[in-house]
């Protein structure tokens, strides 16, 4: 059924494999840890490429390694990324990301470090990189329909006004948005522990629900209480989280749960940085809560904008994705002005009603795709954390 | 509504309620507002809450559970008169 959202359009950049962008980046990425100083040799020599530093890449193995390659190559495939630059120190495994990545269509360069050492390897790839520059300077935003979005959310230093105010805004852009066929991402699996009886029922259907219970149930038994000390070390809530009201998990959770709104139910569950696979739909990705993580892993699933409920004001951003930032506290927008992007604290004076406060998020989305920057991307906001199972070898 | 309220309820079977203004203080004569159908109560606050942080809307002994969201949201480890802070000092999770 038609409403008053369908034909809304956003000018955005139309990826070799059909998918949509917001942003056009030129990325030069690093395979592993020693390959940054390389990447930002690189970036430095050639402006317009983003280098995107990371700690991890050597000595991983099975599914931690996996996770590894998924985020890489996720990184890389996202449709925010118009070419790609993978600088590795050995050819194996820089092949192997480079062909993820090459699987999207895009254009993609690898090199390797070993027997040409930094300089040739910076010489080589800067050539490459300047071509890609060139290219992607000249490709053209061009309308598309909102509905071709992929749209993710996780909420960070949260409140008790995240609960009142811009989780439900998220959560009424959800309820909005998904029927006209968006792909939506939430996670943060710990922090769903004391709403979990209410977010398994939110799956469409039972059999979806068990497998999200089973892999919240996993989360907690390997993670959580495997290595809990009593409190959870002040981690959940966390002592942001206890400044700014919320005494328990499970008023956190509560919270937590509002930004999938009262009518959209989530279609399948994402292993972290996993893509969707199930078309479009709402989808649960099994996530860390720790906010830099949950959006790179979000990101390398597909999304290619963030929305991002915080009461006390989390100042996160992502390398590729820009992250609208929500908040309904009025603390938080006088004394933390320069990071919100929507300010909905008119919910807390009963100014501004849930739905009022969706279509503004709405608005700022389109605005958002279209090409405005976030407070993070102006404010230099880049935080890439890889999500690490276990100790290398 | 043209005053603002001072304390936001989520359901009519909470028993706690959020400060929702900066510097309230002790005696206030608060608007409190159950957002569930915005309909409308007042309430003497009982000390000086931070916005953001819960206040009483009853009398609460020990071994109570609070509620908000409609939901179980921990367990009351002293007693709380109606109109008092309850935050980590007086509440906790059941989970750990």
């Amino acid at each position: 059924m038609a409403s008053k959202y369908s034909n809304m359009t956003v000018k955005a950049y139309r990826r070799e494999n059909g998918r949509v962008g917001v942003r056009n980046h030129v990325v030069i990425l690093p395979v592993d840890d020693i390959s940054n100083a390389a990447c930002e040799a690189v970036a430095n020599n050639v402006k317009g490429t983003m280098a995107i530093p990371h700690a991890y890449g050597r000595l991983q193995f099975g599914e931690d390694l996996e996770l590894h390659f998924r985020t890489m190559i996720g990184t890389g495939a996202n449709p925010n990324v118009a070419a790609v630059v993978v600088i590795g120190i050995e050819p194996g495994w820089t092949k192997r990301i480079a062909d993820g990545i090459r699987a999207t269509g895009k254009p993609v360069a690898e090199f390797s470090i070993e027997q040409n050492g930094d300089f040739e390897t910076i010489r080589a790839a800067s050539w490459a990189a300047k071509e890609y520059v060139h290219w992607a300077t000249e490709l053209q935003r061009e309308e598309c329909s909102i509905s071709e979005l992929w749209v993710s959310t996780k909420c960070g230093e949260s409140d008790t006004t995240t609960g009142l105010g811009s989780c439900p805004t998220v959560g009424n852009m959800y309820d909005k948005l998904l029927p006209e066929g968006i792909y939506g991402f939430f996670g943060e699996t710990s922090e769903i522990t004391g709403a979990e009886h209410i977010c398994q029922k939110r799956a469409i259907n039972e059999e979806v629900g068990e497998r999200w219970y089973k892999m919240w149930k996993a989360y907690q038994d390997d993670v959580i209480f495997a290595h809990q000390t009593d409190d959870l070390s002040d981690s959940q809530p966390t002592k942001g989280n206890i400044e700014g009201g919320l005494t328990t998990i499970e008023e956190k959770a509560l919270g937590n749960l509002e930004k999938i709104g009262r009518t959209s139910q989530y279609i399948d569950i994402l292993e972290p940085a996993e893509m969707p696979q199930s078309g479009n739909g709402l989808y649960f990705m099994d996530s860390s809560s720790a906010a830099a993580e949950c959006v790179t892993l979000m990101a390398a699933g597909g999304a290619v904008i963030h929305t991002f409920p915080t009461g006390q004001g989390n100042v996160v951003g992502n390398p590729i994705v820009p992250v609208i930032k929500i908040t309904a506290n009025p603390r938080t927008v006088r004394t933390m002005g320069e990071h919100v992007d929507v300010d909905v604290s008119g919910i807390l004076r009963r100014e501004q009603t849930i739905d009022e406060a969706g279509d503004a998020l709405i608005e700022m989305i389109v605005r958002t795709a279209n090409g405005r920057n976030t407070a993070a991307e102006a404010l230099g906001h880049r935080e890439f954390s890889m999500t690490k199972l276990y100790r290398s070898a | 509504m043209s005053e603002i309220p001072h304390l936001l309820v989520h359901e009519h079977d909470d028993n706690v309620g959020v400060v929702v203004v900066e510097g309230l203080t002790a005696g206030t004569d608060m608007l409190c507002c159950v957002t569930h159908d915005n309909s409308t109560f007042r309430l003497t606050a009982g000390a000086d809450v931070p916005i953001g942080h819960k206040i009483a809307l009853k009398d609460f002994k020990e071994g109570d559970t609070a509620i908000k969201y409609g939901e179980d949201i921990g367990k009351i480890i002293a007693d709380i008169p109606k109109g008092a802070h309850v935050h980590t000092h007086n509440c906790k999770t059941k989970r750990w």
